[in-house]
């Protein structure tokens, strides 16, 4: 036994365990469908409807840009929600109570995120690529392409989850943080194109990363003069890995900071506080 | 025993760490702004000791056992818990720790014995030839008497079942030292007897030195071989019960019947006085019981006379009845 793996391995357990629990449970299912479903429903009525000059319908477009949006929403509010809950909870604190037990409960939200967007993703592949026409892979390329989007995807959002969850201590905070995500998600190509945007939203759009992630789904699943109807008419693969590789070194930086900060002033008595807190608000 | 395990200041300054100490507390200090809440804490823990901390609410209690489990800094002093200083202790530090604290509610969905198995893991690079870790999962819960529960989850338990949970819990790695904050808090009683059975087998059997804060007075009187009494931010007292009680001169209650009758009286010495009791009325004496002040009795008096601004004299007394 190895006692730098042990955590590592006892983590990847974790994580499936966790995702199990949450797939058994009612809340945690609905919880986990319910956004894709209603979004695929809406995208659904939006295959008649064309955009000028494009050979595929606007529902078409949308479908790979839901499957960016879902990695990034995942990814994000997915490690967002999970630290904020258990933090309060007390699972932290029990975590800190291990020998390695932080690492083990790191990797463990990690695995558990991770499968949950992409078990999201094959969600709403699946019937896109059987109800959507012009959604399609062209070749191994495509496959290649939507995998790293994906998992660069993950490597950008799952530590900027991590830096708000640790500074947000309290889980009623969340919709604070999901206020402006929800605006970024408006000016971010998802359900509507950004280049017929107005050109300062365009600009704070690109800033962030579910632009990126829209974009680079896009690449992968449409057909290639579809980059037309993109900003700069191209897929722009070099500014997709760019910007979320950034945005990946920045998370990766400030997470193991802010992480650390939390797991230190987690105590018994912090999480009877903020447990007192709770129970005032209720009463 | 003797009555103090308090040393003197004097000789602290100096003194080597106690070679067998699991737990060696010395000059411990802590302030928050202006606040001192911990102002000098000496104590020492032995391998196999249950010793019971009390002391009225924000006397510093919680505050001492988290910088001893590594959760918080503190200010000054020297502290070390198993030879290490938890400040800076690593993990394999952590794994001769058990931490049972107040209040969980995490894992609410996993079932016991998924938990208690997977948190076992955690504790297999640790194992040693002298101690096997972890304890194996159906073994723990049978110790802890939740074989019929093992199956269910966790969210589905009392609040005693609950309760012993978080004990198999903080024992799953075997610990040198386990802390115990409020163990028994929502225990039926027969739950209780069942629980202080599991302390003293893990006392006597694995050397398991344990520190448990308690209110329950009656509860620390039976499990705790010392207790140390924390107020106003330092020790103010430290030695078995018995020890406490004749150190306070606390009176006992002698009861006995004469002529059908029923007699009460409260003295200090109650030997001399069922002495002179049998001198004067030999046979006629029935019914004889003497009480000695319980724990309780004695934790009242001393929190009261050092409230009353006699702490200073108590620590001294304690210190001198202890050379």
């Amino acid at each position: 036994m190895n006692v730098s793996t042990t955590p590592i391995k006892a983590g990847l357990a974790r994580g499936w365990i966790e995702t199990k629990h949450t797939m058994r449970s009612y809340e945690g299912l609905v919880g986990f469908l319910a956004p894709s479903v209603i979004a695929m429903v809406v995208i659904f009525f939006l295959r008649g409807v064309d955009i000028e000059g494009a050979p595929v319908s606007l529902g078409s477009m949308s479908l790979p840009s839901l499957i960016g949006l879902n990695v990034a929403f995942g990814g994000l509010l997915g490690v967002v929600q999970t630290l904020t809950v258990e933090r309060e909870d007390g699972t932290l604190l029990r975590a800190k109570t291990l020998p390695g037990g932080m690492t083990g409960y790191l990797v463990g939200v990690i695995t558990e995120t991770s499968i949950f967007v992409i078990f999201g993703a094959i969600l709403v592949l699946v019937p896109g690529l059987i109800v959507f026409e012009g959604v399609a892979f062209d070749g191994p390329g495509s496959w290649l392409m939507l995998a790293a989007v994906l998992v660069l995807g993950l490597v950008a959002t799952m530590p900027i989850g991590a830096v708000l969850g640790s500074l947000f201590s309290n889980p009623r905070m969340l919709g604070l943080i999901m206020m402006p995500v929800m605006g970024l998600v408006a000016i971010s190509g998802i359900f509507y194109p950004l280049g017929q945007m107005p050109p300062l939203l365009q600009g704070i759009g690109q800033i962030f990363p579910i632009y990126w992630l829209g974009l680079g789904m896009r690449s992968a699943l449409l057909p290639s003069d579809m980059a037309a109807a993109e900003i700069g008419g191209s897929w722009r693969y070099l500014e997709t890995f760019g910007v979320l590789g950034l945005w990946a070194v920045l998370g990766l930086v400030l997470a193991p900071i802010l992480l650390r900060r939390m797991a230190r002033r987690e105590s018994g008595s912090a999480v009877a506080e903020r447990r007192e807190r709770a129970m005032q608000r209720i009463t | 025993m003797s009555v103090a395990h308090t040393p003197n200041p004097a000789v602290v300054e100096a003194g080597p760490p106690l070679a067998d100490a699991v737990i060696d507390v010395r000059d411990l200090r802590m302030r928050y702004g202006d606040k001192d809440v911990l102002s000098g804490v000496d104590f020492q823990v032995r391998a196999g000791e249950v010793i019971a901390l009390l002391g009225p609410n924000g006397a510093g209690k919680t505050t001492t056992i988290e910088i001893l489990e590594g959760f918080r800094m503190r200010s000054a002093g020297r502290v070390s818990v198993l030879g290490v200083d938890p400040a800076k202790g690593d993990e394999s530090w952590r794994a001769r720790l058990g931490v049972v604290l107040q209040s969980w509610r995490d894992h609410g969905k996993w079932r016991v014995r998924e938990l208690l198995q997977h948190f076992g893991t955690y504790y297999a690079p640790f194992s040693t030839d002298r101690v096997a870790r972890p304890w194996p999962a159906d073994d723990l819960i049978e110790t802890v008497g939740l074989t019929e529960q093992a199956g269910q989850t966790i969210n589905s338990l009392s609040g005693g079942q609950r309760r012993r949970l978080d004990v198999a819990i903080g024992i799953v790695g075997r610990p040198a030292l386990l802390f115990l904050d409020e163990p028994t808090v929502g225990f039926d009683p027969q739950a209780r007897r069942e629980f202080h059975d599991l302390v003293h087998r893990l006392a006597d059997i694995d050397e398991t030195a344990i520190l448990l804060t308690t209110h329950d007075l009656d509860e620390a009187e039976k499990l705790a071989d010392r207790i140390l009494i924390l107020a106003g931010g330092r020790i103010i007292a430290d030695g078995s019960a018995d020890a406490l009680s004749r150190r306070m001169s606390t009176e006992a209650e002698v009861k006995w019947s004469r002529g059908g009758e029923m007699f009460v009286h409260s003295t200090v010495d109650a030997t001399a006085y069922v002495r002179k009791l049998f001198e004067q009325y030999g046979d006629e004496i029935g019914d004889l019981e003497v009480r000695r002040a319980s724990l309780e009795d004695t934790y009242m008096e001393l929190v009261r006379q050092f409230e009353s601004g006699g702490g200073d004299a108590l620590i001294r007394e304690f210190e001198e009845s202890g050379r």
